[in-house]
């Protein structure tokens, strides 16, 4: 592996919590923009050589997860004019605190499953793991549909690091899957999201509750 | 042939696009569901229905049940949509008969792929054309429900393709091909890692769970099924979670072919019950009588999961009952929709006394309550009493007798507000211009025909079929393939 | 050249007390300069602590009525817990002046000492001012010193040693390579524990004029004369101990010979010009986001620490 490959997931792991932490949403979808880039040069540094469809696979990661995504963000949050988050369902402290156990425990369960002997010591498999559950707790606990819709990147983030781990054998059918699969996704989410604000003027998904038991 | 049977629906559903008539688009879809129950019959009954493209493309033992329970459910249900849609004029239907025809496209898709990888992708294909289905009404609540419906289906699928990386790096810390064909990971399941392969099914089932609604992953189900048309629910309920649970069954013989079934067995067991328990609770004093066949196929489902969990005669019980179910929930969806037609309400407020409003939707959805909570001599009485014996002689008898006790729950929950939606006076109110057509009953009769068929007598080549699909689950690494 | 080598081995721990006396009030001035610049001012000369120091020992101090000896004895205390504290950390080349194992617990319980003088002075003035300082003190250090603790014990763990001059020595370097990920978090955190240790913003601001809004400030309004000469001596000492274990950890270089003493004084100059840069360009954080910040500080030690363990 290539001497920048931990570093670059240990900050992923760090932007993983800076999301958990963070209320403004111009912060955090910056957050997850730079995350795909990190994604981008992961996979370049992640083959031994640079062949076309790893470049290409890498390009696409930063152009999707970097740019197209963070902008049709962007312009769902000017849409709605919406600035921040309010606080979600767990607190951001709380958030912050079962980020890093999350991550905790996404490193000692990865020590617990037998490794590649190329993956032993390295942080690839902890840190999806970490992604993915981070991913998971922004989806549940919090309110406002956009970072809802981050939450997801995230999660999906995680899957691609994992399809990273598995370079080697399987093709890179996974991670054109993945990002093809987060692109339609995105986008049809977008556009929910617009028609959410259009229908109640705000996005906040604690008013989608008129649909409960009573 | 049998990339044809995926085709041609979503070419037909892409071509809905370009009808420009309002009136004669909505034919488009029983024509679609007659090509494709042809189709779909000259694959079961010659020999054309061969692999292709090395076999990501294939049909087992499995496939054949499901293929023709898929197809005819459709076909049955596609009769409904012109009659539907002409009482929605004001809606615009391209988008809806698109989305139903590339619906039933993905759904074959899910079926036939034998490549784990593809069937993924099909799953997430349905999920994405679902969604303008869910949001025909196009008010502030089916938008809420369509949203849920998109995101926790999305969460379910991302986690149903993080479970797959699982298994393939089962496979590739084994040593072998890291390879997401069926054939080869049954082939070479003994030799996987088992850590990983725990861990992928685990995964998995909450991944496909989701999909299939089983609980505590079941939370879209009320609200999807709650403000999406009848018809859509009758489709989703059983069609699409019944392809969610083939997938999810692919990676269930894997388990077994590699000798550790006693964990996706003890699994399915508890989400079963874990669901009927759920379904039992939520489905007490619902006033929304939709919402209370979302909980009712939340609690189908679990029954099928328990039975799979059963084994052995099990298999062949769960795989009966969801034909069966399937049939059942098409009765149930179809009529509640003419029901909020006729009555322009969900809830047994504004619903009453259905059996003199609208007499033969009224009838029918009394019946389908009877044939959906397994009364005699309807088909899933037959299925429910299948598992239950393949419990007792299990040995499971405490789950057994939960399971009795939770049908009962349900059977009650159920009826106070079936009752209340048939029986009684109509509201004033609820004298509308709605008037019953033969293109909006036809389809419940018949699948209550179905219901009542399977229940009195289960034909032969049926009955085949589904042993031999039990069969190919239970012992996967020596079932193979059939032609 | 035995002799010669005596020589060294005396003149090293006076050198280091020389420079850890005489240094400390500089980084200030530094601080001072460089917010002063980013401001388009000139600003003050780089020695002005040292004046002002100078003037305040010329003066007398003013006690109040209400005030006990808690009152007089605090800021001697202060600053005689943080000058033992200067003599554990090492600086320069070779280690500190006093080593022993456990001796970064020492330090923190001695930091912690000084801390609770300071406050136990502020609540005998009996005001409302400074009791309010004196409890958002409190609070604030039970969340950083974890991560100051956290962040020292991840530098421990990596270099296998339990004495500041011992995981902070040569085997930092050698360390870099392999636990450089742990040891970039560590420092991110332990410049985050600096900042919050010392006053600086985005914690505190050091020169509002606003009562309600100060941390450290309010504590130390009743000081006078040479009391608060010591409070500003032992702050910039304080500033000091922080940014010298900084500088071991990014800068490790420990080879006996002047490069070491060189890179203390550029690493005490970056350091004092990166919190002028920090406090010139960042906005002071809202007191409720504080405890959200330190937390994710000790996050980060805390990552580092994993990040060592597995």
């Amino acid at each position: 592996m290539h001497p920048i490959f931990d570093p670059l997931l240990v900050l992923i792991l760090l932007l993983n919590l800076f999301v958990l932490g963070s209320s403004r949403l111009r912060s955090v979808i910056g957050a997850s923009a730079l995350q795909g880039v990190a994604l981008g040069m992961l996979t370049m540094t992640a083959h031994g050589e640079l062949t076309l469809d790893v470049v290409l696979v890498a390009l696409a990661a930063v152009a999707i997860k970097g740019i197209v995504i963070p902008r049709l963000l962007h312009k769902a949050m000017r849409d709605v004019a919406i600035e921040r988050e309010v606080e979600p369902l767990i607190g951001f402290i709380p958030s912050l605190l079962a980020g890093a156990l999350g991550t905790a425990l996404a490193v000692i369960f990865s020590e617990t499953l037998p490794l590649l002997p190329a993956h032993k010591g390295s942080l690839i498999l902890p840190s999806s793991f970490a992604t993915v559950l981070t991913g998971f707790i922004i989806l549940t606990t919090r309110r406002k549909a956009i970072t809802q819709v981050v939450g997801y990147l995230i999660l999906e983030n995680g899957i691609f690091i994992m399809g990273l781990a598995l370079l080697d054998a399987m093709p890179f059918l996974v991670e054109v899957g993945v990002l093809l699969d987060l692109f339609v996704a995105i986008f049809v989410m977008g556009i929910i999201i617009n028609h959410i604000s259009r229908e109640f003027r705000s996005t906040d998904v604690a008013r989608l509750s008129s649909l409960k038991e009573e | 042939m049998l990339i044809l049977v995926v085709v041609v629906p979503i070419a037909m559903g892409l071509a809905a696009l370009a009808v420009p008539s309002a009136r004669y688009r909505p034919w488009l879809v029983p024509a679609g569901g007659v090509l494709h129950a042809s189709l779909a019959v000259v694959i079961l009954t010659t020999d054309l229905g061969q692999p292709m493209f090395a076999s990501w493309l294939a049909i087992g033992a499995l496939g054949r049940v499901l293929l023709g329970f898929v197809s005819a459910q459709f076909l049955v249900c596609s009769f409904y949509a012109p009659g539907y849609l002409a009482l929605r004029p004001e809606r615009s239907n391209r988008m809806f008969c698109a989305a139903l025809l590339v619906l039933l496209g993905t759904m074959t898709l899910v079926v036939v792929s034998h490549h784990l990888g593809l069937m993924w992708v099909a799953v997430e294909t349905s999920t994405l054309a679902t969604a303008p289905l869910i949001y025909f009404n196009q008010n502030p609540r089916s938008l809420e429900a369509t949203w849920k419906y998109l995101l926790i289906g999305s969460v379910g699928i991302a986690l149903a393709l993080f479970g797959s990386l699982f298994l393939a790096y089962a496979a590739v810390h084994a040593g072998l091909d890291s390879s997401l064909l069926f054939e080869d990971l049954v082939r070479d399941a003994p030799r996987l890692s088992k850590p990983w392969l725990h861990s992928a099914f685990v995964v998995l089932v909450v991944g496909y769970g989701t999909k299939i609604g089983l609980a505590p992953m079941h939370t879209w189900k009320p609200d999807a099924y709650g403000e999406a048309p009848g018809l859509v629910g009758a489709l989703l309920a059983g069609g699409l979670t019944s392809c969610a649970f083939c997938a999810l069954l692919r990676f269930v013989q894997i388990c077994y072919a590699a000798g550790d079934g006693a964990l996706a067995r003890q699994l399915l067991l508890a989400l079963g019950l874990v669901s009927m328990a759920v379904a039992a609770v939520f489905m007490a004093r619902q006033r929304d009588y939709k919402r209370m066949l979302a909980y009712s196929s939340v609690e189908h489902m679990g029954i099928i999961a328990f039975g799979i969990g059963i084994g052995g005669l099990g298999t062949f019980g769960a795989l009966l009952h969801l034909v069966n179910n399937g049939f059942a929930k098409g009765v149930m969806f179809l009529t509640a929709g003419n029901i909020h037609r006729a009555f322009g309400s969900k809830t047994t407020d504004g619903v009453s006394g259905a059996i003199r409003r609208v007499p033969a939707s009224g009838g029918l959805f009394l019946a389908g309550f009877l044939a959906v909570t397994a009364s005699p001599p309807f088909g899933l009485f037959l299925s429910e009493l299948t598992i239950l014996k393949a419990a007792f002689a299990g040995g499971h008898y405490w789950p057994a007798g939960v399971f009795v006790a939770l049908l009962a729950i349900v059977f009650l929950g159920m009826a106070s507000t079936v009752l209340g939606v048939v029986q009684g006076t109509p509201p004033a109110a609820a004298s509308g211009r709605y008037r019953e057509s033969v293109l909006v009953v036809a389809p419940p009769v018949v699948f209550l025909g179905l219901v009542l068929v399977l229940g009195l007598y289960v034909p032969d080549w049926l009955h085949r079929a589904l042993v031999d699909a039990a069969a190919f689950v239970e012992t996967a690494a020596a079932g193979g393939l059939r032609p | 050249m035995e002799g010669g080598q005596l020589i060294v081995d005396l003149a090293r721990p006076i050198l280091q007390l020389v420079f850890v006396l005489v240094v400390p009030p500089a980084m200030l001035g530094v601080i001072a300069r460089t917010k002063a610049r980013f401001a388009g001012r000139v600003g003050p000369p780089l020695l002005q602590p040292y004046y002002d120091l100078a003037r305040l020992l010329r003066k007398r101090s003013v006690f109040s009525r209400t005030t006990t000896w808690v009152f007089r004895a605090g800021p001697v205390i202060g600053l005689t817990a943080t000058l033992v504290a200067a003599t554990l950390v090492p600086i320069g080349d070779g280690g500190a002046v006093f080593a022993f194992d456990g001796d970064f617990l020492v330090l923190a319980y001695l930091l912690g000492l000084a801390r609770f003088f300071t406050m136990a002075a502020a609540l005998d003035t009996g005001s409302a001012f400074e009791g309010m300082g004196a409890a958002r003190e409190a609070t604030f250090a039970c969340l950083a010193e974890p991560a100051f603790v956290m962040g020292l014990l991840a530098i421990a763990r990596a270099n296998g040693a339990l004495s500041l001059s011992a995981f902070l020595g040569p085997s930092v370097a050698a360390h870099w390579p392999s636990a450089g990920p742990s040891f970039v978090l560590v420092a991110a955190g332990l410049f985050v524990v600096l900042l919050a240790e010392n006053c600086r913003i985005p914690f505190d601001d050091p020169t509002t004029h606003l009562e309600l809004t100060m941390i450290h400030e309010v504590m130390v309004l009743d000081h006078s004369g040479p009391a608060l000469g010591f409070i500003l001596y032992g702050a910039s000492l304080k500033l000091f101990v922080f940014a010298a274990l900084l500088i071991r950890l990014v800068i490790p270089i420990t080879e006996p010979g002047w490069a070491a003493w060189l890179a203390l004084a550029a690493g005490t100059f970056a350091i004092a010009v990166a919190i002028g840069v920090v406090e010139s360009t960042v906005a002071r954080l809202r007191l409720t986001h504080v405890p959200a910040f330190l937390l994710a500080a000790c996050l980060l030690c805390a990552l580092g620490v994993v990040l060592l363990v597995r």
